[in-house]
């Protein structure tokens, strides 16, 4: 059933692009307890799959299945065409919770460098390049001081930075991301915006779950409103609506909400220059 | 100056016994970073108490001690295999009960074997001023094969200390390898125990790496500290008892134990007043 053309759609720009996550009728949950059922999405790549829910809605369930940490209960779910779980080298996760009293002597460094391990297994060498992307990662996330700065000695905001950096490394096609911005200052969320924007430019999918239906979600293709079940699926114009939210949140939320801003690609390939300028300014373009 | 060397460049038992200590303490400066790093000190405890039945039995069947405490270890780990995953709630308390209940049934089955005391003493508090050279080399081939198996399984070791999940979407089996860090610590207190005893090895597992813990920036730094203290104390405890006719496992321990705590209380002090600076930094 994997034929290549079931596999690719067509962008908006007319280009075919390839499928990087698909799910058919998917259940997830655990054993013995259904959390969502009904899942539908095809995520190609570049773009961007928001989840929006209360606590408990099952963002983190879905998460966490289609990174392979826990089965679908039902349903076709695949990743890079095969079985959640079987493309490490591919897939970058960040997790809601972590370790909180973090107390082990790790360098931030060390925790960014983490990222690299996919790709490399257990004693393959780290070169030049692995450190030079580690470098970036923590540039891009306003942590490049902090590298030599034990974990335990960051704020929690700065920790998330921390992690934020680790998943940047990592180069990924497709980054899981789970309320990645919890935490973050104004700034931090800023840099993490940039970031997020910059992976899509460079042909990495993302999918994340957050609360932030105002930059966030919409800077993603597509929308899934969860609330033990799939309320909504579609463009943020489409599913972001009051009745939608209404369903979602059981009051209405952001009803006067701002014209979404959105970010485009830098131009060309050479991206450092336009990372020193974002660093230094905003730099969002109202549609 | 002399007194502090000749016990051992005269006396073989004594040099023996620093040999077999340094080896014991590389050891479990290795196994006990990830035990502190993982957060494994309860389940190392449970392992360091399990395996009392085993060499008990060994003891009056008349097998290597060694070979008991293995088959105690792989038991003491099935058991608590089984509990954590069959039982959500209280695996600690279950746990527990299960090395209770292992140590005492050490105690019953030293009870049974004629030279009981000798022999409780022995594996309890360990032997270390008679440690023999087949011994040593035991413990030399187990500290090469730690030593190893820590260098190829950083990665897989340091993102489960991390964060386990992370370590199994990053392709690292999260049950393989953790069940290879159960084995190495296993190891450790299997070789381990004939020099501190199997009361006090987890004394040697934990406190100089959890110094190390205080003051490294770093894994290598913690290992390389941790290494550190050990050396010291089994040195300084062989000494103490040298002279002053003391238990020596338990000298070795209380020294160990001093040291953490000397750490503990400098680098409470010190980073007391570094917050106080900072924070004064700050307004
Ligand atoms: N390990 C688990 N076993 C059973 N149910 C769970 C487990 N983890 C979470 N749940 C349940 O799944 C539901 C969805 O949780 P989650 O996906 O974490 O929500 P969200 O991330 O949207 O806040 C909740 O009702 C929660 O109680
Ligand atoms: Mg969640």
């Amino acid at each position: 059933m994997n034929n290549a053309a079931a596999d690719m759609t067509t962008s908006q720009a007319g280009s075919i692009k390839p499928i990087f996550a698909r799910a058919k009728n998917v259940t997830v949950g655990y054993p013995g307890e259904i959390i969502v059922e009904g899942i539908n999405f095809e995520l190609p790549q570049g773009q961007a799959m928001a989840l929006i829910g209360t606590n408990g809605s099952g963002k983190t369930t879905l998460l966490k299945t289609s990174v392979g940490l826990i089965p679908p209960l039902g349903g076709d779910l695949t990743v890079f065409n095969t079985k959640p779980g079987n493309s490490a080298r591919r897939i970058a996760y960040l997790g809601q919770f972590h370790n909180a009293g973090f107390i082990l002597p790790l360098r931030a460094l060390d925790v960014v460098r983490m990222g690299r391990f996919p790709l490399h297994g257990l004693v393959g060498k780290m070169n030049a390049a692995d450190n030079e992307m580690v470098k970036s990662a923590m540039h891009t996330m306003g942590i490049e001081k902090q590298a030599d700065t034990p974990l335990r000695f960051l704020s929690g905001g700065q920790q998330q930075r921390v992690y934020l950096a680790q998943v940047l490394a990592h180069h990924a096609d497709l980054l899981v991301l789970d309320e990645p911005t919890s935490g973050l200052d104004a700034a931090g969320r800023e840099l993490y915006l940039h970031a997020m924007n910059d992976e899509m430019c460079r042909g990495a999918s993302i999918i994340v779950a957050t609360h932030d239906i105002q930059e966030e979600a919409a800077l993603c293709q597509q929308i899934m409103l969860l609330a033990h079940k799939v309320v909504a699926f579609g463009p943020p114009q489409q599913v972001l609506n009051s009745e939608t939210l209404l369903e979602t949140f059981g009051i209405v939320i952001g009803k006067d909400q701002k014209r979404p801003a959105v970010l485009e690609c830098a131009h060309g390939h050479d991206t450092e220059p336009a990372i020193q300028a974002k660093v230094k300014g905003r730099k969002f373009w109202m549609r | 100056m002399n007194g502090l060397i000749t016990p051992f460049t005269s006396n073989p038992f004594m040099m023996q016994a620093l040999v077999a200590g340094i080896l014991v303490s590389i050891a479990c400066a290795v196994a006990g970073t990830f035990v502190i790093m993982r957060g494994m000190a309860f389940i190392g405890d449970a392992l360091a108490h399990g395996v009392l039945p085993g060499i008990a039995l060994a003891f009056l069947l008349g097998f290597p001690g060694i070979i008991g405490a293995a088959i105690g270890a792989v038991v003491m780990i099935g058991g608590v295999t089984v509990i954590t995953q069959r039982s959500r709630l209280s695996s600690d308390t279950a746990i527990g009960l299960l090395f209770i209940g292992m140590l005492a049934l050490g105690v019953v089955i030293v009870s049974r074997s004629n030279s009981f005391s000798g022999d409780l003493t022995s594996i309890l508090f360990g032997e270390i001023m008679g440690i023999g050279i087949s011994a040593i080399w035991i413990q030399l081939a187990a500290t090469i094969v730690i030593g190893i198996t820590a260098f190829i399984c950083a990665r897989p070791f340091l993102l489960l200390s991390f964060d386990p999940e992370q370590a199994q979407v990053a392709g690292f089996s999260q049950k393989i390898y953790h069940n290879i860090m159960l084995f190495m610590i296993a190891t450790t207190i299997i070789v381990s125990f004939q020099t501190v005893g199997t009361l006090l090895v987890f004394g040697l597992l934990i406190a100089p790496a959890g110094a190390g813990a205080l003051l490294a920036r770093r894994i290598r730094g913690m290992m390389a500290w941790a290494a550190l203290f050990g050396i010291v104390s089994v040195y300084t405890g062989l000494l103490l008892s040298y002279y002053f006719n003391l238990a020596t496992g338990a000298s070795i321990i209380l020294v160990t134990t001093i040291i953490f705590f000397i750490v503990f209380t400098i680098q409470n002090a010190h980073s007391r007043r570094n917050n106080a600076q900072g924070e004064a930094a700050h307004e």
